[in-house]
């Protein structure tokens, strides 16, 4: 089997509101100093066998399109090799 | 002729029996579509409407740009039948790429609903042309992930081609940019906007029946082209 990793985030100009609000959590439950929190998605997909390059090129594809809307959003995709 | 208007509905659509109303109020023969069916039934023009297709999975509207209908829809738009995207539909359409830019969750981290000022800011739209120009009106507005965004650049060329064709007054509700309520593609055919005019088409329910005007725009366009 091979899993593979997607990391979805808000690109960094954007407001983020969820994160705004758990920063403000974070404030109030006793931790000081925290200057930023940023909220994301984390895809783990396992699949099948090993890899090939064409099912890796079909991920990248669909991680830039359906996971991730780039209008908005950056990507971050790699190979969880300890799986 | 009688303009045929459909209404899509997903799985988590709620407001397609006001769409359906609002079409046959507005004039028009109302038909329901189902997502999963890659048939438009041979109608004239198609409204997505409000609500929490897939329940918002993944990210608004991202999940029913895949469906089926979708295909047909996002084929007959370019081939300048009017859709409208209401809400969830106006992510929708954004998911399509058949308008630019993304909505994004309201600024103020509140679900906002309220009765919401406009200005129509582009009349010549299929869903607009029976506004006057610069026209104020008032229909409800309900969302959390409402707040429109685009890049510099996309911003920049909509308010210089006259794509912005719904603006906010008085408050801006949910931190969109340039106060953008609602766009329209290159052709005017496609509109998006956040606000819902479908419930605004009756005086006992609505705060007024400016929504109307959305309708009787496709069903001017319409029938004045086959006249």
């Amino acid at each position: 089997m091979a899993r593979v990793i997607v990391d979805v985030a808000l690109k960094p100009e954007i407001l983020d509101p969820q994160g705004r609000a758990v920063q403000g959590a974070l404030g109030r439950l006793g931790l000081t100093g925290v200057t930023d929190v940023r909220q994301g998605k984390q895809f783990v997909i396992d699949v099948d066998g090993d890899l090939d390059q064409e099912q890796l090129n079909k991920l990248h594809e669909l991680a830039g399109s359906l996971l991730a809307n780039p209008v908005i959003e950056d990507y971050e995709l790699r190979i969880d090799e300890s799986a | 002729m009688t303009a045929r208007i459909a209404v899509v509905t997903f799985p988590g659509t709620l407001d397609d029996r006001d769409a359906m109303r609002a079409v046959e109020l507005g004039g028009a023969q109302p038909v329901s579509l189902w997502h999963g069916e890659a048939d438009l039934k041979n109608v004239d023009a198609v409204i997505l409407p409000g609500g929490f297709s897939y329940g918002d999975y993944l990210r608004c509207g991202a999940i029913s740009r895949f469906a089926p209908v979708m295909d047909k829809v996002v084929d007959a738009a370019n081939g300048g039948m009017p859709v409208l995207g209401i809400c969830n539909g106006f992510q929708i359409l954004c998911e399509s790429h058949l308008l630019p830019g993304a909505l994004l969750r309201n600024e103020s981290r509140h679900f906002v609903c309220r009765d919401q000022k406009l200005r129509v800011e582009n009349n010549q739209t299929a869903w607009t042309n029976t506004f006057d120009s610069e026209q104020e009106i008032l229909i409800p507005l309900k969302n959390g992930e409402g707040r429109y965004f685009a890049d510099e650049h996309t911003i920049a060329e909509l308010e210089d081609t006259g794509r912005v064709v719904f603006r906010y007054l008085d408050v801006n509700p949910n931190g969109s940019l340039n106060d953008i309520a609602g766009i329209t593609n290159e052709r005017g055919n496609v509109v998006g906007l956040m606000p819902h005019p479908e419930h605004a088409v009756e005086s006992l329910i609505g705060p007024s029946l400016d929504g109307l005007g959305l309708i009787t725009s496709a069903v001017n366009q319409l029938t004045g082209a086959s006249a």
